[in-house]
């Protein structure tokens, strides 16, 4: 009995992420666009940057800084991505498909975060590998290892807060909203293109409270061996936010509505 | 088992709109199930509770024997539904589409593999069956959606307006295939529709709904048979003659109802073709000399009209508001 039950929620998580795995093989113009953005933003933003600016210490900019800020990037615009396609589900119908079949809705949306994450991570690795190609070095492979686990963490989390938030918004013009006033400034304000060491105080207290800056700080400790967060309390805070995230998630998707 | 459905006085009302009022139905197992009614009547939202899809306000219902709110999760996996809006994922290949919706039903490799091949030959899709859903066109999409519906046994499958929106040759293939898997599958047919032909044509029993209540429920035949037989218009050379073969055809007993109106007869007889020979040799007998004669057999429109004082059709505008509406959907 219980050994059916979870192969009942197995399959349900599979057919879900083999959803998404097949929406995703053919939106390649999309991949590349997710990919592309990121990677201009290295070579034009690391150029800009390390002609005008220096560091501390006199020595010029480090275009590498900006490598594990950009792969946290991809992976929130991904995450979130993934979880608001729940918008489009409704908009189109499917989700009515998703929602009559006999299965428990919490394994739904942990399917849609798991295939949601596995894109994410497809993304930010080929932008881990696309740096290296262009000359970024990093520490050990180990750390590159731990690295992509950090991406799975942190892209959990956001995927089950695109859920949540997909859940409670039933037009597509709420996507946009979502976009502008959550994915902008979560990047903007988690030390992706600045140090965090010497930020204004009223900053700082956001920059501090924003999970996507954990996820980051653990990147750049994994990749470059350097953090001013320490790893323990990134990993924990990454850990903490996925669990609640998708917990939220799943709570708020067995209860959304169609029409 | 007693029915494949059964409602009990049930309620639905959104704030201060009562969609469904009060409706007591029953179907039986194998039967295929008409809600016929305009626009807005109520039966889109018949089906959603049944479906488990929204709660009732009150009343109860059960499908399959199992109770729609206490027991949502067993009659989801007792029935199948072809939603009136698509709800395909359009980047996906049709046999996708199937393969997907028989995994979330449970069904073990083989066993979906065996029946995409039948559900799409079923629905004549099979040479179609990997093209992307976005290449379908609606009619192809509509039947997709049927053998989606198909594709885990369902014992109900719940059909809400199959045919809106899709061009007359369509349509007419459509009612094939629901013809075909009634008695074919053997599986209980729950459609609605506001078009009186389609209710007609393929329905064993109909429920009129109007306003969220049933105003007649029984077979087609039967529910025209209500309305006292055909009627056999009668165009005369001179009106003056009108009111004296009224009274000879009262009198004669050869119909119940006789009545006139611009100049013309209006007789409701039984057997209206085998009645025109009598009335004409009645009409030549008392000298009466008649330019046309006419038969017209009574439609559901005619019912809807006898029970609503409306007719179904002067709904119908809306349904071009809805296809509309569905083009809109489609453009992404």
């Amino acid at each position: 009995m219980v050994k059916a039950t979870l192969n009942r929620a197995f399959q349900t998580v599979y057919t879900m992420w083999l959803r998404e795995m097949l929406r995703f093989w053919r939106s390649k113009s999309r991949i590349i666009g997710s990919i592309a953005t990121p990677i201009f933003f290295l070579i034009f933003l690391g150029a800009g940057f390390s002609s005008s600016f220096q560091t501390e210490s006199g020595s010029p900019f480090d275009v590498s800084y900006l490598a594990p800020g950009l792969i946290g990037m991809a992976v929130l615009f991904s995450s979130m991505m993934g979880g608001v396609s729940i918008i489009w589900d409704r908009e189109f119908g499917f989700l009515k498909e998703i929602l009559i079949a006999p299965v428990s809705r919490f394994y739904v949306a942990l399917g849609k975060a798991v295939g949601g994450v596995t894109t994410a991570m497809i993304q930010g690795l080929l932008i881990l590998i696309i740096a290296w190609l262009i000359g970024i070095k990093y520490i050990s492979i180990i750390g590159v290892i731990a690295a992509i686990g950090v991406m799975f963490v942190s892209g959990i989390g956001f995927i089950g807060l695109g859920i949540a938030v997909a859940s409670k918004i039933d037009s597509h013009e709420g996507f946009q909203m979502v976009m502008s006033f959550l994915t902008m400034p979560l990047v903007l304000l988690s030390g992706a293109f600045f140090p965090i060491s010497k930020l204004p105080a009223w900053m700082n207290v956001l920059v501090y409270s924003n999970p996507l800056t954990y996820g980051v700080e653990a990147l750049r400790y994994f990749l470059l061996g350097k953090s001013v967060i320490p790893i323990s309390l990134s990993i924990a805070v990454i850990i903490v936010f996925a669990f609640a995230m998708i917990g939220l998630g799943g709570k708020t998707f067995e209860n959304t509505k169609v029409t | 088992m007693l029915h494949a459905i059964e409602t009990m006085e049930i309620t639905k009302k959104f704030e201060s709109i009562t969609a469904v009022n009060n409706v007591s139905i029953s179907v039986k197992p194998g039967e295929l199930f008409g809600l016929l009614g305009p626009n807005g009547a109520g039966k889109t939202t018949l089906i959603s509770m049944l479906s488990t899809m929204i709660e009732p306000t009150e009343g109860r219902a059960t499908v399959w024997g199992f109770d729609v709110e206490r027991e949502a999760p067993r009659v989801r996996e007792s029935i199948g539904i072809v939603f009136q809006d698509t709800t395909l994922d359009d980047r996906l290949t049709g046999r996708e589409s199937l393969d997907l919706h028989g995994r979330l039903y449970g069904l073990d490799t083989k066993t979906r593999k065996m029946r995409i091949q039948d559900v799409l030959s079923l629905v004549e899709l099979s040479d179609r069956a990997d093209a992307l859903v976005k290449t379908y066109s609606g009619g192809m999409m509509r039947r997709l959606e049927i053998a989606r519906g198909l594709m885990h046994h369902p014992r109900v499958l719940f059909l809400d307006e199959p045919t809106l929106g899709l061009d007359p040759q369509t349509r007419l293939h459509i009612w094939e295939y629901i013809k075909t898997l009634n008695k074919a599958e053997g599986v209980t047919i729950v459609l609605t529709t506001h078009y009186m032909e389609e209710a007609d044509h393929l329905c064993d029993r109909i429920a009129i709904i109007d306003h969220g209540e049933i105003v007649a429920l029984d077979t087609p035949e039967a529910l025209k048979d209500m309305l006292g037989g055909d009627v056999i218009i009668l165009e005369l050379e001179k009106p003056e003659d009108k009111s004296r073969l009224c009274e000879i055809y009262k009198k004669n007993g050869t119909a119940k109802i006789v009545s006139e109106k611009n100049g013309e007869i209006f007789i409701t007889v039984k057997n209206g073709e085998h009645q025109i020979p009598h009335i004409l040799y009645l009409a030549s007998n008392a000298g009466v000399s008649i330019l046309a004669v006419s038969l017209r057999k009574p439609t559901l429109d005619d019912v809807f009209l006898h029970h609503t004082g409306r007719a179904i059709r002067d709904r119908a505008a809306t349904e071009v508001e809805q296809v509309g509406y569905k083009i809109r959907a489609r453009r992404k």
